[in-house]
């Protein structure tokens, strides 16, 4: 039987049987071991800290409309920052795509009736939330001011806020990433179905494999810098205080070891989601698969090389420093080679601009830009001179907002069918994208001209002269809160409102598309057999999807 | 998957080797090696290490993938390390020019 698209005109019976009502009682949720209903929790429990990150990022944005420091205090202004930062990689950025989306789809995409672990991946959710709790004690008793880089001496020695309560909740928050990433790991090379050989794998599955190899490999480090730090707290041991002995800058070292990957942990799942976006919407196979699926495993491995470019102004060796700057220049060629790959896919080909589509174009674009400023961050003569600036600040918003964030909403509308069994209102939609687009641009383009100025970050108060590009900034960021509004309101009328989705609706080639949407609890009714690449795609004018089923 | 039983003499054993291990390094401290009592402490507490992954942790018995991902780790402990020391190696030397 060959599958056919739907014609618009045809009525659309949604399946009888799907995960969605195989129960409904809170407990069918919270002790479900159905890795569709654990994305879908995570996409709660995300979703509220986005909501959170995003309010003090507001009150940020308030403060920095005038150049005195009026609305809070110095002491306050440090903590607000410092929770906007925490909240919004530690429990948004890092969970986002890999939680929701990788949990729900890696099964669907490979051909499996479930993740490898299904209850450790429940497990993984609880995890989340019992540090999540414990990080909101923190923020609720009083917060953090340290920069959610948590550098010593001001972290171990000297600071009196509830440092000790937020880094017991980004440890714990850190066994949920690595019990995620094991879980794709093995089950990507354990449950593909037959004749799923890895060329033949979607890129989201590079993606979030390359990404759960950093998860398992990386996160180790965080959760031991964590623990030197509160030992050295609570009964200081000597590891970063000179008069004890240590040497502060080992903490930069620890702590970038992992973080710096860790951009790659939010950006690269992202990657993935739009080569699945790009294939489908001008449906062709994508150019240079091998090259796009290899660079998701060259970053996972060179990103861990390039750490010390954080630490250019730290007293770190002008030798050490020159090593660094030159991987991390180094590092941008498997990036770069994303691009150039989806750039030649699109080129001369017809591209149906849905929202998701806007989104991946808005992703490439955003991207593009925050990873060539990049690269001026990794030359160590301009570095020193925009360091601690607002020009760092733009850098990774373009990298994870305009990135990361991108890519994970143009996922979530691409695969919402699927997720909910309905559509989303397009009209709607586009207005988001395009609200979206604009206010971040308004945000954050500003910001790389304030700190190529010279203003510094971090501080509540500024000199007059820099007025003008901070209220067009604070302007921006109220566009961009009614952009991430938007289809926050309109998914959830969907679920009820919206058009019933039929089981393909772009249509596109993958396995999570050849069973019905809404997918059963098992997902599939026989396990599928694949004999087709992940991006054979028939000419437009035939609507059938390649491939028996 | 296959489920290898190890007969419990081995981890006696195991277990008695690691005591043992523990005894010399006290023992060792009380000597005075110079710059090489850290490379002893070091070694014993590596093979210690090794004893455990090797047998507590059935790494032994396991898949070649299960031993690739265990090697990945160790490596990855190296660049850790090695990129640290590029930094405290070099932090004291002369500009040359
Ligand atoms: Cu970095």
């Amino acid at each position: 039987m060959i599958s056919t698209a739907p014609k618009p005109s045809e009525v659309i019976v949604p399946p009888q049987r799907h995960y969605l009502n195989a129960g409904y009682g809170v407990k069918s949720w919270l002790l479900t071991t159905d890795h569709k209903r654990i994305g879908l929790l995570y996409l709660a429990s995300i979703t509220l800290f986005f909501f959170l990150g995003g309010a003090f990022a507001t009150i940020i944005r308030l403060e920095l409309a005038t150049p005195a420091g009026d609305l809070v205090s110095s002491e306050n202004y440090n903590k607000f920052f410092t929770m906007h930062g925490v909240v919004m990689i530690f429990f948004f950025l890092i969970p986002s795509v890999p939680a929701v989306l990788g949990n729900f789809l890696i099964p669907l995409m490979i051909g499996a009736k479930d993740v490898a672990f299904p209850r450790l991946n429940l497990l993984s959710w609880y995890v989340y939330n019992i540090g999540a709790i414990i990080t909101l004690y923190a923020i609720i008793a009083g917060g953090v001011d340290t920069g959610w880089t948590f550098y010593a001496p001001l972290s171990t020695t000297y600071s009196n806020t509830n440092v000790m309560a937020t880094g017991v909740g980004i440890f714990i928050t850190g066994f949920s990433s690595i019990l995620t990433g094991l879980n794709f790991i093995v089950t990507i090379h354990t449950l593909r179905a037959p004749g799923l050989t890895w060329l033949k794998m979607p890129l989201f599955l590079w993606a979030h494999y390359a990404t759960s190899l950093i998860q398992v490999l990386g996160t180790p480090v965080i959760a031991i810098t964590i623990l030197l730090l509160a030992f050295e707290r609570a009964v200081h041991v000597g590891i970063f205080d000179p008069a004890l002995g240590g040497d502060p800058v080992l903490f930069q070292h620890l702590f970038w070891f992992y973080s710096h990957p860790a951009v790659y942990i939010m950006i690269l799942p992202s990657m993935g989601i739009v080569s699945e976006i790009v294939a489908t919407f001008v449906r062709k196979n994508i150019f240079g698969y091998k090259f796009i699926a290899f660079s998701s495993i060259a970053i996972a491995v060179f990103g861990f090389l390039v750490w010390g470019h954080h630490m250019f102004v730290s007293s770190q060796s002008v030798y050490a420093g020159m090593v660094f700057s030159f991987l991390s220049m180094a590092v941008a060629i498997p990036s770069a080679v994303k691009v150039f790959n989806w750039t030649a896919t699109l080129y001369k080909s017809s591209v149906s601009y849905q929202t998701p589509m806007l989104y991946a174009f808005g992703f490439i674009g955003l991207f593009t830009i925050g990873g060539l400023t990049g690269l001026f961050l990794a030359a160590l003569g301009f570095d020193v001179h925009v360091h601690d600036t607002y020009f760092v600040v733009a850098h990774f918003h373009y990298i994870m907002v305009g990135g990361a964030i991108m890519g994970y909403l143009g996922g979530l509308h691409y695969w919402w069918p699927k997720i909910s069994g309905r559509m989303y209102p397009e009209g709607w939609a586009k207005l988001g994208v395009l609200t979206i687009f604009v206010g971040f641009n308004l945000t954050f383009f500003p910001q790389f001209l304030l700190g190529y100025m010279g203003m510094p970050r971090r501080y509540h108060a500024y000199s007059e002269e820099f007025q003008v590009l901070n209220v067009m900034s604070s302007a921006g960021a109220s566009i961009l809160a009614v952009g991430y509004l938007l289809p926050m309101i309109y998914l959830i009328w969907s679920m009820r409102y919206g058009p019933v989705a039929s089981a393909n609706p772009w249509p596109s080639t993958g396995l999570e598309w050849r069973t019905s949407s809404p997918p059963p609890p098992e997902n599939f009714e026989k396990t599928p057999v694949v004999t087709w690449h992940a991006y054979e795609f028939k000419p437009r004018d035939q609507a059938e999807i390649v491939g028996e089923f | 998957m296959s489920e290898h039983i190890v007969p419990i003499k081995i981890y006696l054993s195991i277990w008695l080797t690691l005591m043992v291990l523990t005894g010399v390094t006290i023992w060792v401290a009380y000597y005075d090696l110079k710059q090489f009592s850290v490379i002893v402490a070091l070694s014993i507490a590596v093979f210690k290490a090794l004893l455990v992954v090797l047998y507590f942790m059935h790494v032994r018995y396991s898949s070649r993938l299960t031993k690739v991902i265990i090697a990945a780790g160790v490596f990855w402990l190296i660049i850790l390390i090695a990129l640290t020391f590029s930094d405290y190696w070099t932090r004291n030397w002369q500009a040359a020019f």
